[in-house]
């Protein structure tokens, strides 16, 4: 599906996601790059030794859950802005979420924007709680919405237009 | 006459590495470039590049080109620059003749030749596929990312390859709508990640589809699109319609080899390489002695290989010349294994079995 | 036509200019080329095919195709999509193969 797509299966997205115990401890990221490119800037981002491809930089990339302490450095520096944030440790109803967003305009804090799927169909309305833009993310601004918790696996992007 | 060490035809990324590579030599440069501007295809590429840190992954393609161009300006004492200048042939006692700024002819005596002239965009045969509206997937990306002018409002992108993602995205980015992406192969041939990140904006990829036809008076007003069978044949009555005033082709480039012919250069039919490459060493040097070669006019790749590849050229064609780099060795064996490393994975596979076609040892 | 904001580029625009087009005058910027300021007025029809007289836009805008060829100041087959623009310019469509003055 996803080679024919673009879109992964829920399988697929589910098995890159950590136990629900992990997620609700605090922010961990989830990387979708589900096939073998050369490509490895994500392992030279992270300072936590929390990401591994090794050797071979066609290998995909593999996550220490413990080792990552959430900082969100790699999520800028993905060239197919395939990395996420989440965070289950907040509220019971609500997770955060946070993603890569390189259009105009950006977001701001406070705004109510569309959640969207992988698809980019509409899940639910999502609030904005922060949007991070220094030098280093070199142009890839980092969104963190609210999402609710029945959605964690489906959201991925969201839009402004059409409010 | 101009006399130079090594003369490079192209000034885009291969052609600027391969500058940089030789002058460090000690070679002196002269680098041709037909535009008035270096950089080649970086200069429109506002994309993150992958690869690892020594081709620049996770920088913009636009600002490789800049970091490259400092480099180059740390070896000025070797090299001349000359652009709008276009090289129109070589002849059999080595000189190549160019004209400068259309309008004045002149002749260079180089000791190495490098070919570094890129790839042309493939075309796709259709009913009115001459339609004003109908532009190349680099096109457009000039249009919009060099003179930030949009290509229209309403977009239908024909090929999903990396060119074709990554263009689709920056039309988004652009702010022009992309109504969809078709490929007529059944797979997506570009990278995942990227179709994902469009994907997820609400763009429908049509793996299995082509064009049937574009419609309009003097440009392009709709385009109709078919499925495929699985044997690459239309099926009648899956039409699908689009209103749209641009569609973007981005079926593939082809190597801009005139000049390696023109030399006699033995060429060969390489699809995994996307047209007629030449025959070449280890060394990227051609069968015409100190002709060499590298980046897309010796095979379609990545720009991080085309990098790669020029720095090795820049390398070689100086060592073949006498001018050996004090860590020539090391040099090279880094090379070499940086375009290892890119090609040996599962989307390398089809390079590596071009270049085992054409590498004479 | 023009893109005023974007994510990731800033168009350093050069000064305006006027130049005409079939002897109407249309505005265009410094330092881009005739066909993209051609393509930012609404222009997309650049000239017309030899034999069957169908209309031709740009289509690769790196001087490889040869779709875009005009008469600029008079002189034909000129690669518009990578001759920059200039104060005053006289660009016209192209009839056939062009003549040499």
């Amino acid at each position: 599906m996803l080679e024919k797509t673009g879109v992964p299966t829920k399988e697929q997205v589910m098995n890159e996601f950590p136990d629900i115990s992990r997620i609700n401890e605090g922010p961990v990221v989830v990387i979708e790059c589900f096939k073998e490119i050369p490509c490895n800037p994500c392992t030279i981002a992270c300072k936590f030794d929390a990401i591994h491809i090794g050797e071979d930089i066609n290998k995909r990339p593999e996550v220490t859950e413990d080792n990552c302490i959430g900082c969100s450095v790699c999520l800028s520096k993905c060239p197919g802005l395939a990395i996420m944030l989440v965070d289950g440790s907040k509220s019971e109803e609500y997770v955060h979420m946070t993603i890569p967003y390189e259009f105009y305009p950006l977001p701001e804090e406070g705004d109510i924007v569309e959640g969207l799927d992988r698809e980019g169909e509409f899940l639910e309305k999502v609030k904005v709680l922060k949007v991070t833009n220094p030098k280093s993310y070199d142009r890839t601004p980092l969104v963190k919405l609210e999402v609710s918790r029945k959605y964690m696996y489906d959201f991925r992007n969201i839009r402004l237009e059409e409010m | 006459m101009i006399n130079t060490d090594i003369a490079i035809v192209g000034g885009g990324p291969a052609g600027l590495c391969a500058a940089i590579s030789a002058a460090e030599s000690g070679a002196k440069v002269t680098l041709i470039e037909r535009n008035d501007e270096l950089g080649g295809q970086l200069v429109k590429q506002t994309h993150m590049f992958f690869g690892s840190e020594k081709q620049y992954a996770s920088t913009r393609g636009i600002d490789i080109s800049d970091i490259l161009l400092e480099k180059l300006e740390g070896h000025k004492e070797n090299v001349t620059i000359m652009k709008n200048t276009t090289v129109l042939g070589r002849y059999e006692d080595g000189v190549i003749t160019g004209m400068i700024d259309e309008n004045k002819y002149l002749k260079f005596n180089p000791e190495a030749l490098i070919v570094a002239t890129g790839a042309t965009e493939k075309f796709l045969g259709f009913p009115n596929n001459d339609l004003p509206g109908i532009y190349g997937a680099g096109a457009v990306q000039t249009l919009m990312n060099v003179y930030g002018v949009k290509p229209g409002d309403k977009v239908l992108m024909v090929g999903a390859g990396n060119i074709g993602l990554i263009v689709s995205y920056q039309l988004m980015q652009a702010g022009v709508k992309v109504e969809a992406i078709i490929d007529a192969a059944p797979n997506i041939g570009g990278y995942l990640v990227h179709a994902s990140k469009i994907r997820r904006m609400g763009v429908p990829i049509y793996t299995g589809h082509t064009v049937k036809e574009a419609i309009g008076s003097d440009h392009l007003e709709k385009a109709v699109i078919w499925q495929l069978d699985d044997k690459w044949q239309p099926i009648e009555g899956s039409e699908k319609e689009y209103d749209v005033d641009v569609m973007c082709v981005s079926v593939g480039l082809s190597p801009l080899n005139e000049l390696l012919v023109m030399a006699g250069c033995e060429m060969e039919y390489v699809p995994e390489l996307s047209g007629n490459v030449p025959l070449r060493n280890e060394d990227y040097e051609t069968t015409v002695e100190n002709i060499f070669v590298a980046g897309d006019s010796c095979g379609v790749e990545e720009a991080s290989s085309a990098m790669v590849e020029g720095y090795l050229a820049g390398l070689t064609a100086a060592a073949k010349i006498g001018k050996i780099h004090p860590q020539y060795e090391e040099k090279k064996a880094d090379y070499i294994k940086q375009l290892d490393d890119l090609r040996s994975g599962p989307v390398g596979k089809h390079i590596r079995s071009g270049i085992d076609k054409i590498v004479r040892r | 036509m023009r893109i005023e904001e974007h994510p990731i580029l800033k168009f350093k625009r050069g000064k305006k200019i006027k130049f005409k087009f079939e002897g109407k005058t249309m505005e265009g910027y410094e330092g881009e080329t005739v066909a993209a300021a051609l393509h930012a007025n609404g222009i997309l029809v650049l000239g017309e095919s030899l034999e069957k007289h169908r209309p031709r836009g740009f289509y690769c805008a790196i001087g490889n195709c040869s779709s875009c060829l005009m008469e600029v100041d008079g002189i034909p087959n000129v690669k518009t999509c990578v001759t920059k623009l200039e104060e005053g310019m006289e660009v016209n469509k192209q009839k056939g193969k062009g003549e040499l003055k």
